[in-house]
């Protein structure tokens, strides 16, 4: 494509990103530099229909006056990456000094919200993303063995997980699972432990999320697949059979190799996805056993009292670790991209 | 479908309500022009005042309302604008707060003066001597247990949560139940409610005196974690996601015996399909419970009002006014079901047996939520930090030191805190 062309073509979805992604995270990193102005607090008497009491409340007329002063708030710069609800860099150190062994020192690590959230999403997006190629490819293989009268009612099924809205599909799982649920009574009658829940042990909810989380994106993963299963080159696939390949050795061989860009595009959507794990923890109210970065984003923003710089430092935070996630995948790509040219 | 029915039935009655009240409604509202938009909460006592003042609409008067459980995500952005999205929103002692530290909303004293002569004096909520709210009615959480299954096992209604303790050990030693314990102790503001509960019954203070310097790191603060605990030890184990809905649910198919529930919650506690007669029958209500030989009981009393957004017309401030006004008419009580939503705040108000709770709550010296513009963020960082001592993982002191250590980096952010 000519480079005016391209540029013409490239012009409205630029110009959108611009104004929709680019702006916008402008904005919020802005955000997680500055904090709200100190509150000038008066204590006054308080009246209602439980008699009056003598409180603490924010003055107003002082406050105005800081805020129209300096309308971004006071500037914080890195002040609020580094506190205890981020990277907590007192925190780490004062552990690192007093720890005694490694095991304490990552035990106690946990208990910072920001090492807690990163356990529980760097674990779920390494386990999650394999995973669901596997799922995905097994799927695809699967469907594409079918007789064509077959395959659409198949592939129709095989997408709903999918198509169902993530915060609705994981709060029908949520029902499913409760022990008086389908799935959870029959797990405590398959294990006989009547007591067993899914729900109140963190090993046993980290596992419903994560098979949640399979269960949700394989589709996507199947239909990418399948769509480049469309295009195997038959003749090597039937050298391959005259060569006295067996099944397997052909989807190792011939099948793999031919579907493995389409696995580095899958892989590099699905670590972005996973690594914002979000929904079925609120669909399965499991945030007393499992949190991510985007679970703590909302739980600033959820409060009677909005945490907006620290909601814009975590989500600045989440940016960059995605982009550290995805940097061996995008090197790869841009080596096979050049190599090619 | 029988609930479903019993639903529409009551929306209808009050709707064929509604129009028989405002009949002359016109005249009672007497707008003459403005635009009303309201944004509050959603259980029926409120959707009742919503629909009163959607009854003052006219050609000239727009009213709109929208009531949603995730009014606090939006209330404050829809109020921050000018002219702002909403020119009301229907608050708690909790949510003003965030409103007033935002400073959204505008002192009614004038309008009260002009218009509110029907309103009594204890529903005004004032902050140093300016009107800043409305209330219509009174909350608190108090007990509800099942009278049947404390006969069967001869224990009285718990008096103390070490009664209930009691209670509840007998009950499951009789084999009636396995976790005669209701408990909302789903991790947030749920878990969080139910540490300041009892935190208050154990006569502890949340802040130093005067400052905004957390203090719950102490004795009254390892003994509420401990009572909790031991209470928890007699709730369905999947007790941290259990919302005041789901222990409803579990009071309803009668697992549970005792539990600390919602005032506005217990008048429709058993209406609800498939629900037992023995439930039904065995329903009781009594007052909150103390707790470590403490008088003060261990609950928070709350009220539900009405605010009128700063950054809009004076026009529209007093249509709103006038509408919300006319809504909570003390003429709405001549409704049956109306007047049994709630604990009203209004002139001829005659409790019902299911307010019996609420009023015992409020005669007891029950402490109403604190007000402080630092107490939402306290609230947060107990329902997030909390979690980790009730599945038994850290001591009570470390999950305390916690709630401090993360309350304080949100102090510190929002400016309470140097």
């Amino acid at each position: 494509m000519k480079h005016r062309t391209f540029f013409w073509f490239f012009l409205p979805s630029g110009l959108a990103m611009f104004l929709f992604i680019f702006l916008p995270i402008l904005s919020v990193i802005s955000q997680s530099l500055f904090t709200p102005h100190d509150a000038v607090l008066v204590t006054v008497e308080n009246c209602g229909p439980f008699g009056c009491t003598e409180e603490t409340t924010v003055d107003q007329e002082a406050t105005e006056a800081l805020r129209s002063d300096q309308p971004l708030g006071q500037w914080a710069g890195l002040g609020i990456y580094l506190d205890r609800g981020h990277l907590a860099i007192n925190e780490v150190r004062q552990l690192w000094q007093t720890a005694p062994s490694w095991g304490s020192f990552f035990d106690r690590l946990g208990n910072l919200p920001f090492y807690r959230a990163m356990g529980f999403t760097l674990t779920y997006t390494f386990i999650v993303t394999p995973l669901t190629i596997l799922a995905g490819l097994a799927i695809a293989l699967a469907v594409n063995t079918l007789s064509s009268w077959l395959k659409g009612l198949v592939i129709f099924f095989s997408l709903l997980p999918f198509i169902v809205p993530p915060l609705i599909g994981s709060l029908i799982l949520f029902w499913m699972i409760d022990a008086r649920g389908v799935v959870g009574s029959f797990i405590q009658w398959a294990a006989s432990d009547p007591g067993l829940s899914l729900k109140a042990s963190t090993g046993l909810t980290w596992i419903t999320l994560m098979v949640y989380g399979v269960w949700h994106s394989a589709p996507f993963a199947f239909v990418i697949f399948y769509a480049g299963l469309q295009t195997l080159p038959q003749d090597t696939l039937e050298s391959a059979v005259i060569d006295g390949a067996s099944r397997w050795q052909r989807i190792r061989y011939v099948v793999v190799p031919h579907l493995m860009p389409l696995v580095t595009f899958v892989a590099l959507i699905q670590l972005m996805d996973n690594f914002r794990v979000f929904e079925p923890i609120i669909g399965f109210s499991a945030s007393a056993h499992a949190r991510s970065l985007s679970w703590a984003i909302f739980n600033d923003l959820g409060g009677e009292t909005r945490l907006l710089s620290s909601a814009a430092a975590t989500s600045v935070l989440t940016i960059i670790c995605v982009a550290i996630l995805l940097s061996p995948v995008l090197v790869r790509t841009w080596r096979d991209f050049n190599g090619k040219t | 479908m029988k609930h479903m029915k019993f639903a529409l039935l009551t929306s209808v009655a009050a709707a064929a309500f509604g129009t028989a009240a405002f009949a002359d409604g016109h005249a009672s509202c007497e707008i003459a022009e403005g635009r009303v938009s309201i944004v509050g909460n959603e259980f029926p006592a409120i959707q009742t005042v919503g629909a009163g003042a959607q009854a003052c609409a006219s050609d000239s008067v727009e009213v709109r309302t929208n009531l949603t459980a995730d009014h606090q995500q939006i209330n404050v952005a829809g109020m921050t604008g000018n002219p702002a999205e909403y020119t009301s929103a229907i608050v708690a002692n909790s949510s003003i707060v965030a409103l007033m530290n935002e400073d959204v909303i505008r002192p009614l004293d004038d309008l009260v003066a002009k218009f509110g002569g029907g309103l009594k004096k204890n529903q005004l909520i004032t902050v140093g001597g300016k009107v800043m709210a409305v209330a219509f009615m009174a909350n608190a959480q108090h007990l509800v247990y099942r009278a049947d299954v404390l006969e069967q096992v001869g224990v009285e209604a718990p008096k103390t949560y070490e009664d209930m303790l009691a209670a509840a050990k007998k009950i499951r030693e009789a084999g009636i139940m396995e976790n005669p314990v209701g408990g909302a102790y789903a991790a947030g503001w749920n878990l969080a409610q139910e540490f300041n509960n009892m935190y208050i019954g154990y006569g502890g203070q949340f802040f130093k005196d005067g400052s905004a310097e957390v203090s719950i790191n102490n004795e009254a603060g390892v003994n509420t974690l401990n009572m909790m605990k031991a209470l928890s030890e007699y709730m369905n184990p999947d007790f941290l996601t259990h919302d005041s809905n789901a222990t409803n649910a579990e009071f309803r198919a009668g697992n549970v015996a005792l539990m600390n529930m919602w005032g506005s919650r217990a008048a429709t506690m058993t209406d609800a399909e498939g629900v037992s007669d023995d439930v039904k029958n065995g329903f009781a209500i009594a007052g909150p419970m103390t707790v470590g030989g403490g008088n003060t009981p261990a609950t928070t009393l709350w009220w539900d009002g009405w605010t009128v957004a700063k950054n809009i017309s004076d026009a529209d401030a007093e249509a709103t006014f006038k509408a919300l006004t006319a809504a909570i008419d003390p003429s709405i009580l001549a409704d049956e079901e109306v007047s049994k939503q709630a604990v009203w705040l209004l002139d001829g108000y005659q409790p019902t047996a299911a307010a019996e709770g609420v009023f015992a709550a409020a005669n007891a010296g029950s402490t109403p939520y604190p007000m402080l513009p630092y107490q939402g963020l306290l609230h947060t960082a107990l329902g997030a930090e909390l979690t980790d001592f009730m599945q038994g993982n850290e001591s009570a002191e470390q999950a305390l030191a916690d709630v401090e250590a993360a309350y304080t980096a949100a102090a510190k952010e929002n400016g309470f805190l140097q």
